[in-house]
């Protein structure tokens, strides 16, 4: 049975870790106490569940650094529907630590190399299996040779370059994960994964005009609408107003839904997918002319991503605004407009 | 099937109370463990109870108040902050994840009410965004009920002078401005119900809607109860505003509680001084709006302000509240071209009634108002509506109540004129109101110019009035309304013989036009009047006398000769006689021999040619011998020529009874009593004998005619007057003619064939034992009565 069991047992156990434990305690201090003077704890407090901070620090001194190295552990789900909790990234930042290679039972293992890939992938759902790596660093961490017991080897990718998001939506998937090998001849490589989360922050945008727009059905009905501005950051707050110009028909309400466009493929193969992530409404009842109806938004309680267009050629994530009235006989009306979502630097 | 409705909405009300219970109970277990997440979870499930629509606004209050009941509790909680340990502007933000609008305004609210509370924003800025928020609720029965809310929870929280919101930067404009949004939005809603909705019936509608008013009138109450709101600001800011809103909705129902409501609940002082922006927004009201109560009710209030103290009576003569509300309600009733004439007369009595109370000394606003109500009737036909004509009735009848006094209505040259408009009934109600409102107060009517006015007011009874159709009157009202005229000639009165006489002219000239069925109630009265007014004249006389008198008896004597002649063409020669008979009587008090004589011959002439009843002559020839024997101014000729006309008529009387006592007494004619008077011993004998004569025969003829004797008490009777000549001491009148005469009747009482009749027997023996008195008494009578025997 022993034997059965170390068949398909992996030669060897391996764990990732960053290179931060060791910093931990400290940085979270040096963090509290730069917290009390900002707002970033806050904030950080009551969007995620922040579990541990970890810096990944060059010089342990200054707190400039230690603000910049703050990185979160997030939630990610995982294909098989569990929620893990992941550490957190931006692109730029060194991502280095040490992994560590403990042969099971005190065997030894036999390698034809030991590598660590960083790899950020895009998976297409209908293309099962099929990743696409758009970044793909490589380090050789050991040369062929055996390993006896507990072996430790340090790692380290300087900014690397991380363009693009994490993201999982409903038909494709971008992911970073770091991927540890022990490449073996006849007993099969022993591989160990171990994601991580990217968010790039972007600043406030230069221009950013509201959303403004007379809309109508001949006789029937026409309403202005004004959406303060056209860029959103996550924890932004929409506000706005319905003014109706005309009203001829009998209206029940208007609601103003957040509808996220996921579309993947290209040319003949594109796959859109819509998802409506918020349902809020806004008005009840009927409303007369000249009647105007304010929006009030607060986009926190959602779970929203930043708009990305054409990552790699591969997809993009777009999001709408879509203003919808519901008139008596359950007829809609409606009217779409895109928002662009963006991740704001959250101490800025 | 309304039934069933009603069964349906009973349900569904059991069903909302069942959803708000059931989640309230989850959400007290999430107060109690401080789960602020639960708790919002389930307040906002239990408010979205109040998202049906199913319900109507009196079963929707009371699902609301449930709820309502049930935020205080989570209000509460909100407060402590410890139980939460979010900061409340973060609960601000909290509460509006809701999705549904309707439990998240709710909420809103509620935490709204703790932010101003906690004094972290300014009041004016959360209730600011409280009141532009809920505009998203555009129902008209939920976002009422929402507005009411949030109302409710502000109300102790407006930056009012004096309050604990008040900042610097705050004025009490702020707490003013959001009442009056809230205001303005609420009854917005509240009209745009009556257009909304399903296919109800208009009434149902309309009377769910008037189960809503006070939710909207509240905030005009709150209004009136900010200390800030001072007569400067209210003149400035609130009135305009809240009767902009009051016009521009366009809804009967609520423009007209609305006005109702403002005129309620603000102090009379500031209406007063606003009077004219008030009134300037009623002609702008629809024209169903029944402005008639909401002005009268202004009125009313203003008049009792007026009557509370007299200190405040300057005002009202400084702001001219008279001219204004005149000037208003005759461009209200402009404006309203189908307003119902009742309306527009009951907004003119409401002003008279104002003015009277007002300003009891100014008659011409009196008249004004009565002008007023001439112009509006004269534009229109006359009065069918008996509605209308009872509002007439009011006016006119007002200041008669005020004043008491009838006088006052007959300075007012608009009094008759509004009379005309009445159809006739009414207008004989309006005479007779007149009539008793001079009797009760026992005016006296003085110059002959009132009585001309005072006639033209009660023409309806005077006269038949023109192209009316001669209804069947009652008699008996016909009757009563006649004697109040007579009643009311005895009260135009006046001690100068001069105006009297014209008092008695104009009486004359209009009841002259009264027709023959009036003359009859009319003309003794004015009759008397004027024989009044002779006699009046005979006491004065002397002083005056030889002057250019107008007034003197004898032209008196002539328009009574006239009067008293047109009775014969009622016809009613009885009356007619026994007013010459009266007249003569007044002529000979004022020594005027041709004048009676005249009458006399008159009376004479009317017996003779109209009285032919014989049982009328009876009474007639009584009366003339009567007034005849009493008159003391004709010569002998002129008396012979009378008495004999008499005596020979009394003669001629049908019946034999009749004839027999007519001629014994006329046998009185011949000897008057007095110191000078004439005393014909032998002519009296003559009538009695003559009288003895025609009872015999009287008796024969019912021997013969019934075959028994007719009764004695002829004879009797005559016994009396023979007794009282004796006793006058006529000395024909012998004591053996007296006794021949008992025994006579004596014997005629034991005959067999004579019925016998207990009275005449009575009558018989109190006469012998009244002799036997006599001679009893002795003395001088005794002595002249000795001769006879009992």
């Amino acid at each position: 049975m022993n034997y059965l069991i170390g068949a398909f047992k992996p030669a060897c156990n391996i764990s990732i870790t960053f290179a931060d434990g060791k910093n931990r305690k400290q940085v979270i201090l040096k963090l509290m106490w730069l917290c009390l003077r900002t707002s970033i704890f806050a904030c950080c407090m009551k969007s995620v569940k922040v579990l541990i901070l970890i810096c990944n620090v060059h010089s342990a001194d200054g707190d400039e650094c230690v603000a910049i190295c703050v990185y979160t552990k997030v939630p990610l789900k995982k294909e098989n529907g569990q929620t893990i909790m992941v550490p957190l990234f931006q692109s730029q930042e060194n991502i280095s630590g040490k992994i560590s290679i403990e042969p099971v039972l005190g065997k030894k293992v036999e390698h034809n190399g030991v590598k660590i890939e960083l790899l950020g992938q895009i998976e297409m759902y209908f293309d099962r299996g099929n990743f696409y790596d758009f970044t793909s660093l490589v380090r050789e961490l050991d040369v062929p040779g055996e390993i006896y017991e507990r072996k430790t080897y340090p790692f380290e990718f300087s900014t690397v370059e991380m363009p693009y998001e994490t993201y999982n939506g409903v038909n494709v998937r971008l992911r970073y994960v770091l991927k540890v090998t022990v490449s073996r001849g006849y007993g099969g490589s022993v591989v160990e994964y171990q994601d991580f989360v990217v968010r790039n922050y972007t600043p406030p945008p230069s221009i950013n005009n509201s959303i403004k727009m007379e809309v109508g059905i001949e006789d029937c009905l026409h309403i202005e609408f004004e959406y303060n501005k056209s860029k959103y950051h996550l924890k932004d707050v929409i506000i706005g107003k319905i003014y109706f110009l005309l009203v001829r028909i009998k209206i029940k309400n208007m609601d103003l839904e957040i509808r996220r466009r996921e579309s993947t493929g290209s040319g003949a193969n594109t796959h859109v997918e819509t998802e409506t992530l918020a349902k809020f409404e806004l008005m009840d009842g009927a409303p007369v002319r000249g009647e105007s109806i304010p929006i009030r938004l607060f986009l926190s309680p959602y779970e929203l991503t930043p708009t990305h267009r054409n990552i790699n050629n591969k997809f993009s994530v777009k999001y709408y605004l879509n203003l919808v009235l519901v008139d008596e006989e359950d007829r809609r009306y409606f009217k779409q407009q895109e928002i662009t979502i963006y991740r704001l630097q959250e101490n800025s | 099937m309304m039934l069933s409705g009603d069964e349906d909405e009973e349900k569904w009300l059991a069903e909302g109370i069942a959803g708000v219970q059931h989640n309230a109970f989850y959400m007290h277990r999430a107060l109690d463990s401080n789960n602020l997440r639960e708790a919002l979870k389930y307040s906002a499930q239990m408010l979205s109870e109040l998202r049906t629509s199913k319900l109507s606004p009196h079963k929707y209050y009371e699902l609301y108040m449930r709820a309502f009941d049930e935020l205080r509790k989570l209000e509460m909680f909100f407060k402590d902050e410890s139980r939460h340990g979010v900061s409340i502007i973060d609960l601000y933000e909290l509460v509006q994840h809701a999705g549904n609008i309707l439990p998240r305004l709710y909420l809103l609210c509620t935490v709204g009410s703790v932010y101003i509370k906690s004094k972290e924003a300014p009041a004016k800025e959360v209730l600011k965004d409280l009141v532009e928020m809920c505009r998203g609720v555009q129902h008209p029965i939920r976002g009422l009920f929402l507005r009411s809310y949030l109302a409710q929870v502000s109300r102790d929280k407006l930056p009012d002078i004096g309050s604990e919101y008040e900042r610097d930067a705050e004025t009490v404009m702020d707490a003013v401005e959001f009442v009056l949004q809230n205001f303005t939005e609420m009854n917005k809603l509240w009209v745009r119900m009556q257009h909304q909705g399903p296919g109800r019936v208009r009434e149902k509608r309309e009377k769910e809607r008037n189960e809503l008013r006070d939710l909207v009138g509240k905030n005009l109450h709150v209004l009136s109860q900010i200390e800030g709101v001072d007569l400067e600001m209210y003149k400035e800011n609130v009135l305009p505003r809240v009767l902009e809103q009051v016009v521009n909705c366009k809804d009967e129902l609520a423009q007209y509680y609305l006005m109702d409501c403002i005129i309620q609940v603000f102090p009379d002082e500031y209406h007063l001084q606003t009077l004219e922006t008030l009134l300037g927004a009623c002609p702008q009201l629809q024209p169903t709006v029944d402005i008639k109560t909401v002005l009268s009710r202004l009125m009313d209030r203003l008049s009792n302000y007026a009557v509370s103290s007299a200190d405040v009576l300057p005002e009202f003569l400084q702001v001219e509240a008279f001219a204004k509300l005149s000037n208003a309600i005759g461009k209200v009733i402009d404006a309203q071209v189908d307003m119902p004439i009742v309306g527009a007369i009951s907004l003119y009595v409401s002003l008279l009634t104002f003015t009277l109370r007002v300003h009891p000394d100014r008659l011409d606003y009196v008249d004004q108002v009565l002008g007023a109500c001439v112009k509006k009737l004269s534009s229109a036909p006359k009065l069918e509506d008996s509605r209308a004509t009872k509002q007439v009735v009011a006016l006119l009848s007002a200041p008669l109540d005020k004043y008491n006094d009838i006088l006052t209505a007959l300075t007012l040259s608009n009094y008759p004129r509004v009379m005309d408009h009445l159809d006739d009934g009414t207008n004989k109600v309006m005479a007779m109101v007149i009539i008793q409102s001079i009797m009760k107060n026992s005016t006296c009517i003085s110059t002959a110019e009132k009585v001309e006015v005072l006639f033209e007011l009660i023409k309806g009874l005077i006269k038949d009035l023109d192209g009316a159709a001669q209804d069947e009157l009652d008699e008996e009202d016909f009757k009563e309304e006649q004697n109040s005229v007579a009643r009311l000639i005895h009260m135009l009165y006046n001690d100068d013989s001069e105006e009297m006489l014209k008092i008695i002219c104009t009486v004359r000239k209009h009841i002259m036009t009264g027709g023959p069925k009036r003359l009859l109630f009319t003309v003794p009265p004015l009759v008397f009047s004027a024989l009044r007014l002779v006699r009046q004249l005979q006491n004065q006389d002397g002083d005056v006398a030889g002057e250019e008198e107008p007034a003197t008896p004898k032209k008196i004597f002539q328009l009574l000769n006239q009067t008293i002649e047109t009775l014969l063409y009622v016809p009613s020669p009885e009356m007619a006689l026994r007013l010459y008979l009266q007249c003569a009587e007044a002529a000979n008090d004022c020594d005027l021999e041709p004048v009676a004589y005249e009458f006399f011959t008159q009376a004479f002439m009317l017996y003779e040619e109209e009285i032919a009843d014989s049982k009328a002559q009876v009474t007639a020839i009584h009366l003339i011998i009567g007034t005849l024997q009493r008159i003391s101014v004709f010569g002998i000729e002129n008396r012979d020529t009378l008495t004999h006309k008499a005596t020979g008529y009394s003669a001629r009387l049908l019946k034999k009874p009749d004839q027999c006592r007519a001629v014994y007494a006329c046998s009185h004619l011949f000897w008057v009593d007095d110191q000078d008077g004439i005393k014909d011993g032998e002519r009296v004998l003559l009538c009695l004998k003559r009288a003895l004569r025609i009872a015999n025969a009287a008796q024969q003829m019912a021997n013969v005619a019934r075959g028994s004797s007719g009764p004695v008490v002829l004879f009797v009777e005559i016994l009396n007057k023979y007794l009282y000549f004796f006793e006058k001491g006529n000395t024909q009148i012998t004591a053996s003619a007296i006794q021949s005469l008992i025994e006579l009747i004596t014997s005629e009482m034991q005959s067999e064939s004579t019925t016998l009749d207990p009275a005449d027997n009575a009558f018989f023996a109190s006469t012998k034992r009244y002799i036997e008195f006599q001679k009893k008494k002795g003395g001088a009578m005794g002595e002249k009565y000795d001769p006879i025997n009992v």
